[in-house]
């Protein structure tokens, strides 16, 4: 394939692919050593209503209402989830499922009944992202990359999500210490005088962040794959947290760009004429890796 | 002079010898009361631990053993209650106390070394990214040595025993460098030989000088063990040097219709 089709067409959507997937993958490693999975998926639902409701309110899809509406959901699910439990009766696995769920569905009905036709908002992107049409029209080929006029055009997802994941990066460096020791034994980081509440939280928050900016690539339901497969996956491979961390990383690009060029060709290959969505090859690709990490992965342990 | 019915002075006299005994505890908790939803796990304790001593602290199930030593650290948030070292307050103090939770309340299949565990217990020295120093690693084996593992430094925890995790925990809060030494459980589940390993080490710690104080379940081991002892079942049943408090009145109080089951090596009651 030439720089003339590449670049416009594939460069900018395997960036985002890559960098939502990395994103993503790096606070998964802690919420699943602290059994907080399902935090990912809670986010990944919660996003969605937030994120239609900050559209309604402000006209637009930027990344900072987005982040305040996805927060608000999210608040609106926690009082919801305690009130369930408090008033129904209701355990509080099954009362988180009913709000999300519930959350989610009204999303997508407000979505439906909203006039989003000026944005890329609807409920096929909610549901499956939208990596295939963040090209970049204004590259002609390899030497765009060097051209200011042609870099202005790129789309404003792809340095949207190159911010978090340098972000994300940064804050897992910078508190890297506190985060394990914390994530290992909370007990004793908080007789280190470590605010343990607060790193839960910030765990949290920095998850939300990625999945509402890896919502422009894979929507807010596959998102749930880019958190949980990768380290999972590199969970089997090693018995180190740094390099569990840097295998989920790899798992991550490995999903992000197998699953986006099998996507694309892999439909072609087989004698079928259309491409397939990318983003549920990108999760697909990731759960077949974990499914064979789980088979042969060096430390996967039989229970 | 003629005994009043009330004596002030004797009273104010008490106060200050127990203000003066406070002040120089390394663990003196007042009026501690802790609750997990209606009814209180912990009631108004006041205990002051000696200084240079080993402590136990024993009663059943559920009279709040482990609660106390949570919210002394503030692990957990109790209802109220003060807690100081050395007359200041126990948050301020925290970088000179070392604290080995229960073994079951953490995960070993985490995916870290047993010498990424010892080193934890560096952090305050390390800080946020300090680099980690051949001199670190020097200290951390030297913690590991001191309690039996130091071939053990590369293992992934959850290929150790529930004895050699134990060992683990401890060497971790020996790479704290403390003064105050608090342990949850730390004989709950181990083989003999690292029984022996642990009281070995927490013997030397309070010979040092250090002060030590743990959780304990085992009423046969307390007399041999411990120079002091905390019984308690919600609210403190007694305190004080085990030869004096140690007796199957108190026991009896504590653990009511269990003690049978108990089995306790107490001391007997005499006078």
């Amino acid at each position: 394939m030439s720089g003339a089709d590449f670049v416009p067409f594939s460069l900018v959507p395997l960036l985002i692919g890559c960098l939502a997937a990395v994103a993503c993958a790096l606070p998964g490693n802690f919420l699943i050593l602290r059994r907080q999975a399902l935090i990912g998926d809670a986010i990944s639902h919660v996003v969605l209503p937030g994120i239609v409701m900050a559209f309604l309110v402000t006209g637009t899809i930027a990344a900072i209402p987005m982040l305040i509406g996805a927060a608000a959901a999210a608040l609106i699910a926690v009082a919801a989830i305690e009130g369930i439990r408090r008033f129904g009766r209701i355990e509080p696995g099954a009362a988180m499922g009913v709000v999300f769920t519930s959350m989610f569905a009204a999303g997508v009905l407000i979505l439906e009944l909203s006039d989003t036709s000026g944005v890329h908002l609807d409920v096929e992107h909610a549901l499956y992202g939208n990596l295939e049409s963040l090209i970049w029209l204004d590259a002609t080929g390899w030497a765009s990359l060097t051209d200011p006029v042609a870099l202005a055009g790129l789309p404003p997802e792809l340095g949207r999500i190159a911010v978090v994941a340098l972000l994300i990066v940064a804050l897992l460096a910078l508190f890297w210490r506190p985060l394990a020791i914390s994530t290992f034994d909370e007990g004793f980081a908080a007789t280190l005088g470590l605010p343990v509440g607060a790193i839960g939280l910030g765990l949290v928050i920095v998850s939300a962040i990625a999945a509402v900016a890896a919502f422009d690539a894979v929507g807010s339901i596959i998102v749930i794959a880019m958190f949980i497969c990768p380290p999972a996956a590199a969970r089997l491979v090693t018995d180190r947290l740094v390099h569990q961390v840097l295998w989920s990383v790899a798992f991550a690009l490995i999903s992000a760009v197998l699953g986006y060029v099998l996507a694309g060709y892999g439909p072609l290959w087989l004698g079928f004429g259309n491409s397939v969505s990318a983003a549920g090859m990108i999760a697909t690709v990731s759960g077949v890796i974990l499914a064979l990490t789980a088979i042969a992965g060096p430390k996967r342990r039989r229970i | 002079m003629t005994l009043a019915p009330s004596t002030p002075h004797l009273t104010l006299a008490q106060d200050t010898a127990t203000e003066a005994a406070r002040a120089a505890s390394p663990f003196a908790i007042r009026g501690m009361t802790v609750s997990y939803g209606q009814k209180p796990a912990v009631f108004s304790i006041d205990a002051t631990i000696r200084a240079g001593k080993m402590t136990a602290i024993v009663g059943p199930n559920g009279a709040g053993k482990s609660t106390l030593l949570k919210a002394a650290l503030g692990i957990v948030t109790p209802l109220s209650g003060q807690v100081t070292m050395y007359g200041q307050p126990l948050k301020a103090m925290l970088p000179r106390i070392a604290y080995v939770p229960q073994r079951a309340s953490v995960d070993w299949d985490f995916p870290v070394r047993v010498i990424d565990v010892v080193t934890m217990g560096l952090y305050r020295h390390l800080g946020l990214i300090g680099r980690l120093t051949g001199a670190h690693r020097a200290r951390a084996l030297a913690c590991l040595d001191r309690v039996g593992m130091a071939d053990f430094a590369e293992r992934q925890i959850g290929q150790l025993s529930g004895g050699q995790q134990q060992r683990v925990f401890l060497a971790r809060a020996l790479a704290q460098g403390a003064d105050l030494y608090l342990l949850d459980e730390p004989f709950a589940g181990v083989d003999a030989a690292t029984e022996k390993a642990i009281i070995g080490v927490l013997k030397s710690l309070r010979d040092e000088g250090k002060t030590v104080v743990a959780v304990h379940h085992d009423l046969s081991t307390v007399p041999d063990y411990f120079d002091d002892v905390l019984l308690l079942n919600v609210r403190k049943v007694a305190e004080g040097p085990v030869a004096d408090v140690f007796t199957e009145t108190a026991l009896a109080e504590a653990y009511g219709g269990r003690l049978q089951a108990a089995r306790p090596d107490a001391v007997p009651v005499t006078g």
